[in-house]
């Protein structure tokens, strides 16, 4: 009797640890996937991989406690910081990506590993080094489901990328920009002679990974604090999302940071903690070493 | 005896067939060609032949050696080796390095040697430097010796691909559609050189559009339709080819 | 005296030249400090050019080669009292064979891919580093006993000079052979390589193999020189410098190599006078040159000299 009451006990706690694990798994995977469709954005465009995508992200957050300490109220706040990082990817693309077209794939991932220094030298030198917190959206009140605790701001995460994901396949599969953006990605010379503005779309594409980069940044802050340097990795998990999911495929970025993210919170939970940061990376090399195009990539004979 | 048996060959994509249950033989030392309408398969054979891609299912047969699924460098050190339809110049060489590059096979490649500098690499590059000048003679590019490929004009580097298979020393020779793009001209002038390759008994298998060409200088001739062998034989015997014709003008 | 001319023989006599007189010139421990960085860092970059610039393979994780023979040698000397030399020795035998397993599956994977997957190896090796204290001391680094028989900054000068001149000399024999011809064809077009017999992964692998020892003994020399080590050596951001110095100084150059390493290392030292807008100007330089010379500073020099040198 008391043996079964005990099983059963521990059983129902050995569940609620489990979806513990998997709340702070899916949150943690909403922003990786909201990086990673960032990354996913610029390379379709432009087959840049974007070293300062995380940059973004820390600029979000950062923007975030800027405007928050002037004053203004956190809705005006936030779309200030989305602003500011937007301007800051439509500079990079216009500024640093447009006047390099023809360099070879590694100077441009140089010259976005240089962005990204800019970009934390001068947060670092205008707001600090310190760390910041974002009061979170609707307080801190824990709630309870099934014997695990969920915070307010993983529903926010969680509903947010949501809704930002629907709005983004709404936008490439029904709008005009987000067409010619696709198109440019298939084939860019094609796209010149359909006479897609092609330079336009790359700028948008720049501002628009931007704009996501951001809004994860500033859903996030809440939770984890952010400071000058707290993009690094998150842009790097952002990247094994994209990457895992099959480069410059949307969707398999959203399915990669997922994965990343539970696979990261089963992980450190399960297994140990200490390597929590490095769960992403072998994830990513196993699965590589076995589908060198991704989980969701392209595969088949390379033509010759 | 023939040189390479290929035997029901077949390999899909995505569900589509590009070769189809194909077998035929050649000889050695002869002028061999392979036509057909675009999309008939030529290029996706000669992939499979020479180890770029792996087939579905069936056998290629060299020198009495079963050799599917070999990679290219080990057909190439038997004596296989091939030029592209669409050109692969290292651009990143002049010319006579992508030559040199050809001979590879036949060079010291020890990596001691290599990394201090014996003299016996030194003295194999010079060696090499002067049989490479030769071919490169040979398909009339000596001038261009020294030049940047990426700053060669487009026939030119069409040749270049058949010196630097020739640096290999095959005794069979792929090449794919070797005068695609150029004028008649410097179509006169491939088609000299793929004759005088054929007099120092290398075995030539040509795809080529160009018909005049082909018909005058083969001594075989396979047509290719949807991946499948529409018939072989003789020029002669393939012009009349009731099929052929239909293929190529009802097509 | 034509030999003189070539930019081989030449080039390597230049730097000869430039390290046998440059003590003249150093005025304090610091500045022969910078000089032996500079050789430490242009060492690691020669080896990992040979890989990116050549044949044409991404590799953002050598950083933690360079960890693996510091942290090799570390271990093996202060725990287990093996000789220096030794330890050196045992640390880059086991980088290279761990390049060696790792290589195959790596390589296979192209472009963007490849940049993960090293970027992601690195950052493996570099947190197992952090972790590990008990080993490695964590982040805190660990001391380690200098060579007994070099008892002066200016001996590790010479030694590390030497090294560096060796480095150039191996490399350009390297290029010049015929695995160097192959190293180029395997970024030209691999298809092509391996349609007149060159076996592309063998080389990619060697290459790689190579790279890693190159990065592994400066590391195991490094260790010595400072009688310290903290896993930052391994970290992603060493491993983005020392291909930022490739790419800088101009990417399938020797002779590039050692001109970026030189000058990323001597940069920051210069701009220290701007505190906190140091990583600022760093980052603006470093994407004003890649924006204007995208093949870097010493092929663009080249290049021009050429131009003059016809008309
Ligand atoms: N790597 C590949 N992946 C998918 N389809 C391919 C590939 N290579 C060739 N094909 C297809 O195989 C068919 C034959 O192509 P190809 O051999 O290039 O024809 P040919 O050289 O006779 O013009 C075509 O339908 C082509 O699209
Ligand atoms: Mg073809």
């Amino acid at each position: 009797m008391m043996g079964k009451l005990y099983l059963q006990e521990s059983l129902s706690d050995m569940s609620a640890e489990f979806l513990q694990f998997l709340f702070s798994g899916v949150t943690l995977g909403a922003t990786y996937a909201l990086v990673g469709l960032g990354f996913s954005i610029i390379y379709n465009a432009s087959h840049v991989i974007n070293f300062a995508q995380g940059e973004f992200v820390m600029m979000g957050g950062m923007g975030t406690v800027f405007f928050l300490g002037l004053g203004l109220p956190m809705p005006v706040a936030i779309l200030a910081a989305i602003a500011l990082t937007t301007l800051f990817g439509f500079g990079l693309e216009r500024f640093a990506i447009a006047p390099a077209r023809g360099a070879s794939v590694v100077t441009l991932i140089i010259i976005t590993i240089g962005a990204s220094i800019v970009m934390r030298g001068l947060v670092q030198v205008v707001w600090g080094k310190e760390f910041h917190a974002i009061p979170a959206f609707s307080g801190d009140e824990p709630i309870t489901i099934a014997g695990a605790t969920i915070l307010p701001q993983s529903l926010w995460v969680l509903g947010v990328t949501v809704l930002l994901v629907l709005a983004l396949r709404f936008f490439f599969e029904k709008t005009i920009m987000g067409k010619a953006i696709i198109a440019t990605s298939l084939n860019r010379d094609a796209a010149l002679l359909m006479g897609i503005n092609v330079r336009f779309v790359l700028f948008i594409s720049f501002g628009l990974s931007a704009a996501l980069g951001a809004a994860a940044g500033i859903l996030v802050a809440p939770i984890t604090l952010t400071n000058f340097e707290a993009g690094i990795m998150l842009g790097l998990k952002g990247f094994c999302a994209a990457i895992l999911g099959g480069l410059g495929n949307g969707m398999g970025a959203v399915a990669g940071g997922m994965i990343v993210g539970i696979a990261e919170a089963m992980g450190a939970g399960y297994l140990i903690s200490e390597y929590k940061d490095a769960i992403a990376f072998v994830l990513i090399l196993l699965v590589l070493f076995f589908k060198p195009s991704g989980l969701f990539g392209k595969t088949g004979t390379e033509r010759v | 005896m023939s040189l390479l048996k290929v035997d029901n060959l077949s390999i899909v994509f995505g569900g589509v067939k590009a070769i189809d249950d194909l077998s035929f033989t050649i000889e050695p030392g002869k002028i061999h060609s392979i036509i057909g309408p675009n999309g008939a398969g030529k290029t996706t054979l000669f992939n499979l032949i020479t180890g770029v891609y792996t087939p579905t299912t069936g056998t290629v047969l060299y020198e009495n050696e079963g050799v599917t699924g070999f990679k290219s460098y080990e057909l190439a050190a038997r004596g296989m080796s091939r030029t592209f339809q669409n050109l692969q110049i290292f651009f990143n060489m002049t010319a006579i390095e992508n030559v040199m590059v050809g001979a590879h096979l036949h060079l010291n490649r020890g990596f001691f040697a290599s990394f201090f500098g014996l003299p016996t690499i030194k003295e194999g590059d010079r060696h090499c430097r002067e049989t490479c000048l030769e071919l490169l003679d040979f398909v009339g590019l000596r001038h261009y010796a020294d030049t940047d490929t990426d700053s060669m004009p487009y026939g030119a580097l069409k040749r270049l691909e058949i010196a630097r298979a020739l640096a290999s020393k095959p005794k069979i020779l792929l090449l794919d559609e070797p005068a695609a793009g150029l004028n008649p001209a410097e179509s006169r002038e491939i088609d000299e050189v793929i004759k005088k390759v054929a007099e120092r008994g290398i075995t030539v298998v040509l795809v080529e559009h160009d018909m005049k060409m082909v018909m005058e200088i083969s001594d075989h001739i396979l047509v290719l339709d949807y991946g499948r062998k529409l018939t072989e034989g003789t020029a002669q015997e393939v012009r009349n080819n009731p099929d052929v014709i239909a293929a190529y003008l009802g097509g | 005296m034509d030999k003189l001319k070539s930019p081989r023989t030449g080039g390597l006599l230049i730097l000869m030249a430039i390290i046998a007189v440059l003590p003249a010139f150093l005025d304090n421990a610091f500045q022969v400090e910078i000089a032996i960085l500079i050789f430490f860092n242009a060492i690691v970059c020669i080896g990992l050019n040979l890989l990116i610039g050549y044949a044409g393979q991404i590799s953002l994780g050598h950083g933690a080669f360079v960890g693996l023979g510091a942290y090799g040698s570390a271990i093996l000397t202060a725990h287990q009292g093996w000789d220096p030399l030794l330890s050196m020795v045992a640390a880059a035998t086991f980088t290279g064979v761990l390049c060696f397993v790792i290589a195959r599956p790596i390589l296979k994977l192209k472009g963007h891919y490849l940049a993960m997957a090293t970027l992601g190896m690195g950052i493996i090796i570099s947190i197992v580093i952090n972790t590990e204290d008990q080993l490695t001391g964590g982040p805190d680094g660990m001391y380690v006993d200098g060579l007994s028989f070099m008892t002066s900054q200016i001996h590790w000068y010479w030694l590390i000079g030497a090294v560096l001149v060796f480095s150039v000399w191996a490399s350009l024999n390297l290029i010049h052979s015929p695995i160097g011809r192959a190293l180029r064809a395997v970024h030209g077009s691999e298809v092509a390589a391996e349609v007149v017999g060159v076996d592309t992964t063998q080389y990619k692998v060697l290459i790689f193999v190579v790279s890693g020892v190159f990065a592994s003994v400066v590391g195991s020399l490094g260790v010595y020189y400072s009688n310290f080590v903290t896993p930052d050596i391994a970290g992603f951001f060493h491993s983005i410098e020392l291909v930022v110095m490739v790419v800088f100084g101009g990417m399938a150059s020797t002779f590039g190599a050692v001109v970026g390493a030189a000058i990323l290392t001597i940069l920051p030292q210069v701009l220290t006078f701007l505190h906190d807008f140091e990583h600022l100007v760093f980052g603006l330089i470093l994407m004003l040159t890649m924006i204007f010379l995208p093949k870097g500073l010493v092929p663009t020099l080249a290049d021009l000299f050429k131009k003059g040198d016809k008309s």
